[in-house]
Formats: structure tokens, C-alpha cells, sequence
């Protein structure tokens, strides 16, 4: 077995079981901690296609970001899950109904599935000739399409202006942090050094 | 990027850099005091861009690698919109500011959905389609609800946000789908698959997704049901703003994917278009005749209107398109005409919106009732005004391309539909004695009014040129 196919196995492995602890631990936060997990060997997925940078754009925004929200939003939501176990069961044998359908129209969809010919030698190779992976998905995104970026930074702006627009009001009689004057505050003004006794007090 | 395709995309570029700018000046120096400022400079460099477009350019181009085309149909429609967008805000500006609506973000969102529309109208590929139709949709949903404290405009903007996000799902879907078995994105992609007279079963579906994306935007039945809703709720100005800019750059876009990536199967598409135009103009002219509400009332007249438009690219032919872009030139006149006497209709400083109101206005002020009256009829589609000849080429055009059941049903409808214009014409000079409006219009809408009006007496006799330049649009989308 060589290390590739070693860490391939290994990274799968990982990934598959813990997705599967995501789903049936008990305490939510564990099921975030292996979410995180699972997250980081699909990362090492992505490294071992020669995919780097989704790879980090993985570990960073997956991760970093939308893994601790799930975190924090879990532990801050007062969500009582034993009673959801409750009702869990209660919906299992639909569930259940619904789940054996979609497997059986997913094996119907898989049988028919015909691959176009271009379509296995392209995923072999992640990047073009002479090109790392990021600098392809560079050449895409700020090259090739470089107009459709601007254009979703310009309606990136618009939902920005929209949600200040709507949401922001200016209250009045609001007492605000004044950071100038705090910076001005003289010590010598406001404070006072008193040398107080012991056992006598002010 | 090359020097190519920027100076293809400068106007857009432009703009957007005006919009940004204006952000900043407007955060950066307090508030709201410069919004009026703001809007008059919007307005200015609209008319400049639009006079920039109309003289300037000439032949077509590509940029991006086919994403954005530049051609005399892009021209066209981007002028009518940068036109359209400037006279609404200039009329717009009395009203938003005595209703304190004025914010400095109005005028700038106003044009940043123009640039979106300006991006949808050169689409060459569906994803910079979606990209402009989103960036025009968003800013619109925003000034929707632009009066926040009203429950109705909260709702309006809710209600457009929900309902034009289900449609972009739509559009999407059928995007995906016209994606999966053409194997491109673009445009000249798309119809090299689409042999003569050949459509696979996938691409139709595909393309059927995508025309009820857009009949959303074009408020054709069935996919209508926002916009009494939203034009009712909106504050007035942005009402009129619904009902111009953004129809012509939306109907331009179906004519554009249509011929673009569709034009070998005219057939196929020719009857989706043709339904939606044939109950678009029998839904608005009969559901209108039951509102009392002039807002509401002009939101089934649009649709009624969107029906006509559609009815010209039903045809399929270049007459067919030179007729809808004539149509929509026509409806954009006549509109900012109506839209301006809609503002002006006030009671204690306070807006009606209820055509009651206008009562015997005819007795107290002669000249804009006559005004209206000529718009009315133009809108109605009375012989002599503009109107008439708008309803009559996409009707020609109809019978041209064979479909002649609907040109049937549309002058049918057309004479349901001058009930309800006729009535506020009987209102006007025959009416019952009312408490009358406030005599009070500012210049601008003044004068937009009898401009308007004038535009559609005289404009009979040589449409102002507009003909010659629809024709040349037209030939340089149909090939």
C-alpha cells in the first residue's frame, strides 16, 4: 500500500465515521466538534486530488467560521434535545419510508448515469498545464470572469445599502462613547489618590 | 482583461463608479442634507450616459469573452432605461422630500439597479444574465419598502422580495437545466445545439424555466400576482419607477435570450410567449375594472400593456421586435405622463390615491385634465394619440407571424380596458362634486405632463425617430 493510497483511506475513513457520529451523538456540541472533524479529513480529500485550495478555503471558512457560529448558536439556543429524541421516534417509520425512497430513486438514478468521455481525465487534473490549482482558480475568477465578480461585489453593496436602509435608525437621547473627550480626560481632574489607613476607612 | 472589453462595458463601468461615489460623498457629508443634490447629479449623468449611448456607439461587440454584447439593441434599450430612470427621479424628488422619504441611498440604489439593467439587456450568457437581473431586482426590493414605517410598503417589499426570489429560483432551475444539455452558458453556445426546427426535450424544459423566470419580472399572468400588491405599497415614485425601467430592461432581456440562444425554434417559444401574453391581456383589462385604487388600477394596466408587448415578440420576426421595442418606447412616454399626475394628486398635502377624487377635476383645472385625458386615451389606445400606433404594429406584427386568434383577443381587450380609462375620463368632466384636490404641482411634474401629453399628440406623425433606431435594433438582434 502506497502513502497515497494510506492517506486516502485514512482521511475517508475518518470522514465517513465521523459523519456518522455527527448524527447520532447525544450532546449537540460533540456533534459539532465532529462535524469540525469531519471537515478537516474532507479537507485532506481535497489536498490529496491536487485541490489545495478548496482545500483551505475548507478548513478556513468550514471550520474557522461556520463550524464555531454552529457552536456558539448551540450552546446559546436553549433547546431542550432529549424531548426532540421524543419526538424523533415518534416520525422515525416515515423517515424511515422516505429514506428507503429516495435511496431506491438515487440507485434507479445511478444505474442510467452515463459519465461524458472528457469527464474522468478532467478530474484527474484539478490544474491546466503549467498552472497550480489556485493560480487556475485565479485565472478563472479574476481573469475569466472578471466581470461576473465585479457584479457580484456590486450586488454584495446593494444588500449592504439595503439592510443599513431598512434597519438603521438614529436614535436620539442615547448616550454614546465619545472616545475624543474620553482620550482628553485629564487624571489630574478626575482622580483622586487617598492613603488609606488600614482598619479606619474614608 | 483587455482595453477591448473595457471600453466595451465603460458606460456600466461609469455608472457604477458614479453610484459608489455618491455613497461615499453621501455617507462621508452628514446624512441626508445632500440627497437632493444627489438625485439632480443622478439624473444629469443618467440623460449624459443615455446621450452617450444613443449617438456614440455603432456596431456590435463583444467583451468578457461573450458575457456582455454590445450591440444597437443593447443601445436602444439601455437608452429608454437611463431616460426612463432619470425622468422618474426627477419627478420623484419633490415628493420623496416633502414625505421625508428623500434618503441620500435612494438616488443610489436607483442607479445601481440601473446598471444592473443595463447588464441585463447586454447579457450574452446566462450567468451575467441572472448576475444583472439580480443586481436590479435587489436594489428594487430595497426602495420597495423604502417608507419603513408604513405597514403597506413593508409589506410590498416583503412580499416582492419573496415572490422574486421564488422566480430567480425558477429562472435558475431552467438555467441549470438549459445548461445540462446544451453543455454552455452561452448564448451562441446554446444555439449551435439548437439545430433548425430541433429542440431536445431537456433544452425545452430548460427554456420554459426561463421564460417563467422573466414573465415574472415582466408581471405576465399567471406570474402577476405581486404586482397590484407592490405597486399599491411602494411610495408613488417608486411605483412609477416599477412600472417603466424595469419592464423595458426585462423585455429586452426575453427578447435577447430568445433570439440569442433560441432563435432556430421561433415555433417553441412563440406559443409559451403567446399564452402569457394572451391571458396577460385579458386578466389585467378584466381584473382592472373593479379597482378604485389609481396605483392598483395602473398595475393591472401594466399588465394588460406587458401582454401587448409580448404579443409583438410572439411573432418572432424582426418586425415582430422592432413593433415591442416601439411599444415599450411608447408605454415608457406615456407612463412617466400618468406617473406625473399621480404624484399630484393630493388633499391636504396628504396622497389620493382614489380615483373618486378626481371628481370634476376637469372644472378646476382644465389643462392638466386635458392632459390626462389625451394620456388616457393614448393608454386606452384611441385612434389619433401614440397609443394607438403602439397597439397597432404588434398587432400587424401578430397577424404576420400567424397568430391572429391572439390579435384577435387583443383588440378585444383593448376595448375592455378603455372602460376603466374612459371612466376616470367621465370622473374627471362629468364626475358628482367632490372636495376638491390640492391645486398645488411642482414644475417638474408639470411639466413632465404636458410633455408627455404633447409627445403623444405629435408624436404621430413621425414617432420622433424612434422607428428607424427600433428597426436598426431590431435587425441587429435577429439574424
Amino acid at each position: 500500500m502506497t502513502v497515497f493510497a494510506f492517506a486516502f483511506y485514512l482521511f475517508a475513513i475518518v470522514a465517513v465515521v465521523a459523519g456518522f457520529m455527527v448524527v447520532i451523538s447525544k450532546n449537540p456540541v460533540h456533534s459539532v466538534l465532529w462535524l469540525i472533524l469531519t471537515f478537516l479529513s474532507a479537507a485532506g480529500l481535497f489536498v490529496l486530488l491536487g485541490a489545495e485550495f478548496v482545500a483551505m478555503l475548507l478548513i478556513i471558512v468550514y471550520v474557522g467560521a461556520v463550524a464555531v457560529l454552529f457552536l456558539f448558536v448551540v450552546m446559546m439556543l436553549d433547546v431542550d434535545f432529549s424531548a426532540l429524541k421524543g419526538e424523533l421516534a415518534r416520525y422515525m417509520p416515515l423517515g424511515l419510508l422516505v429514506a428507503v425512497i429516495m435511496l431506491v430513486q438515487l440507485g434507479v438514478a445511478l444505474g442510467a448515469w452515463k459519465t461524458a468521455d472528457m469527464a474522468q481525465s478532467l478530474r484527474m487534473s484539478p490544474m491546466p498545464d503549467g498552472m497550480t490549482n489556485t493560480e487556475a482558480l485565479g485565472m478563472l475568477i479574476y481573469d475569466k470572469y472578471l466581470y461576473l465578480f465585479q457584479t457580484a461585489g456590486l450586488i454584495l453593496l446593494v444588500a449592504m445599502i439595503g439592510a443599513i436602509l431598512l434597519t438603521l435608525r438614529h436614535r436620539t437621547n442615547v448616550k454614546r462613547q465619545n472616545v475624543i473627550a474620553q482620550m482628553h480626560r485629564d487624571p489630574a481632574k478626575t482622580m483622586e489618590l487617598v492613603d488609606v489607613k488600614p482598619g479606619q476607612g474614608l | 482583461m483587455t482595453a477591448s472589453d473595457f471600453s466595451t462595458v465603460l458606460p456600466e463601468f461609469l455608472l457604477s463608479i458614479f453610484a459608489m461615489a455618491a455613497l461615499l460623498v453621501g455617507v462621508w457629508f452628514g446624512k441626508d442634507k445632500l440627497a437632493s443634490t444627489l438625485l439632480w447629479a443622478t439624473c444629469a449623468v443618467m440623460l449624459v450616459l443615455a446621450a452617450w449611448i444613443g449617438l456614440g456607439g455603432s456596431g456590435t461587440h463583444q467583451a468578457f469573452g461573450g458575457l456582455f454584447i454590445d450591440d444597437a439593441f443593447a443601445r436602444f434599450a439601455k437608452v429608454l432605461v437611463l431616460i426612463a430612470a432619470a425622468l422618474i427621479l426627477a419627478m420623484s424628488a419633490d415628493y420623496m422630500e416633502r414625505r421625508g422619504l428623500l434618503r441620500f441611498e435612494f438616488p443610489i440604489l436607483i442607479t445601481l439597479s440601473v446598471v444592473g439593467m443595463m447588464m441585463m439587456v447586454s447579457a450574452g450568457n446566462l450567468m451575467s444574465l441572472y448576475m444583472g437581473l439580480e443586481l436590479q431586482s435587489l436594489a428594487l426590493y430595497i426602495v420597495a419598502a423604502l417608507r419603513r414605517d408604513s405597514e403597506k410598503s413593508s409589506e410590498a417589499g416583503l412580499k416582492y422580495f419573496v415572490l422574486g426570489a421564488l422566480s430567480s429560483g425558477i429562472l435558475l432551475y431552467g438555467a441549470s437545466l438549459t445548461y445540462g444539455f446544451a453543455g454552455t452558458t452561452q448564448f451562441a453556445g446554446i444555439i449551435e445545439v439548437v439545430k433548425a426546427g430541433q429542440l431536445p426535450m431537456g433544452l425545452l424544459f430548460g427554456m420554459v424555466f426561463l421564460i417563467a423566470g422573466l414573465a415574472f419580472k415582466v408581471s405576465a399572468v399567471p406570474f402577476h400576482m405581486w404586482t397590484p400588491d407592490v405597486y399599491e405599497g411602494s411610495p408613488t415614485p417608486v411605483t412609477a419607477f416599477f412600472s417603466t425601467a424595469p419592464k423595458v430592461a426585462a423585455m429586452a432581456l426575453i427578447a435577447r435570450l430568445m433570439f440569442d440562444a433560441f432563435g432556430q425554434v421561433p415555433g417553441e417559444w412563440g406559443q409559451v410567449i403567446g399564452l402569457l401574453a394572451g391571458l396577460s391581456m385579458i386578466w389585467g383589462s378584466f381584473a382592472a375594472i373593479s379597482q378604485r385604487n389609481i396605483k392598483r388600477l395602473m398595475a393591472y394596466s401594466s399588465i394588460t400593456h406587458m401582454g401587448f408587448a409580448l404579443l409583438g415578440l410572439t411573432a418572432g420576426t424582426v418586425f415582430g421586435v422592432q413593433a415591442m421595442l416601439t411599444y415599450m418606447a411608447i408605454y415608457v412616454t406615456m407612463n412617466v405622463g400618468v406617473f406625473a399626475f399621480i404624484l399630484s394628486m393630493e388633499r391636504d398635502g396628504q396622497p389620493v390615491t382614489d380615483i373618486k377624487s378626481l371628481n370634476l377635476y376637469a372644472s378646476r383645472e382644465p389643462t392638466k385634465a386635458l392632459a390626462m385625458m389625451i394620456l388616457l386615451f393614448s393608454l386606452a389606445g384611441v385612434p389619433p394619440m401614440l397609443g394607438f400606433f403602439a397597439k397597432y404594429a404588434v398587432l400587424t406584427a401578430a397577424i404576420q407571424g400567424g397568430y391572429i386568434w391572439l390579435a384577435l383577443l387583443g383588440v378585444l381587450t383593448s376595448v375592455v380596458a378603455a372602460f376603466y380609462y374612459i371612466r376616470i375620463i367621465y370622473f374627471m368632466y362629468f364626475g358628482k362634486e367632490v372636495e376638491p384636490l390640492d391645486h398645488r404641482m411642482p414644475a417638474v411634474q408639470w411639466g413632465l405632463l404636458v410633455a408627455s401629453a404633447l409627445v403623444t399628440v405629435f408624436g404621430v406623425f413621425n414617432l420622433f425617430g424612434i422607428e428607424g433606431a427600433a428597426q436598426a435594433a431590431a435587425a441587429a438582434l435577429v439574424n
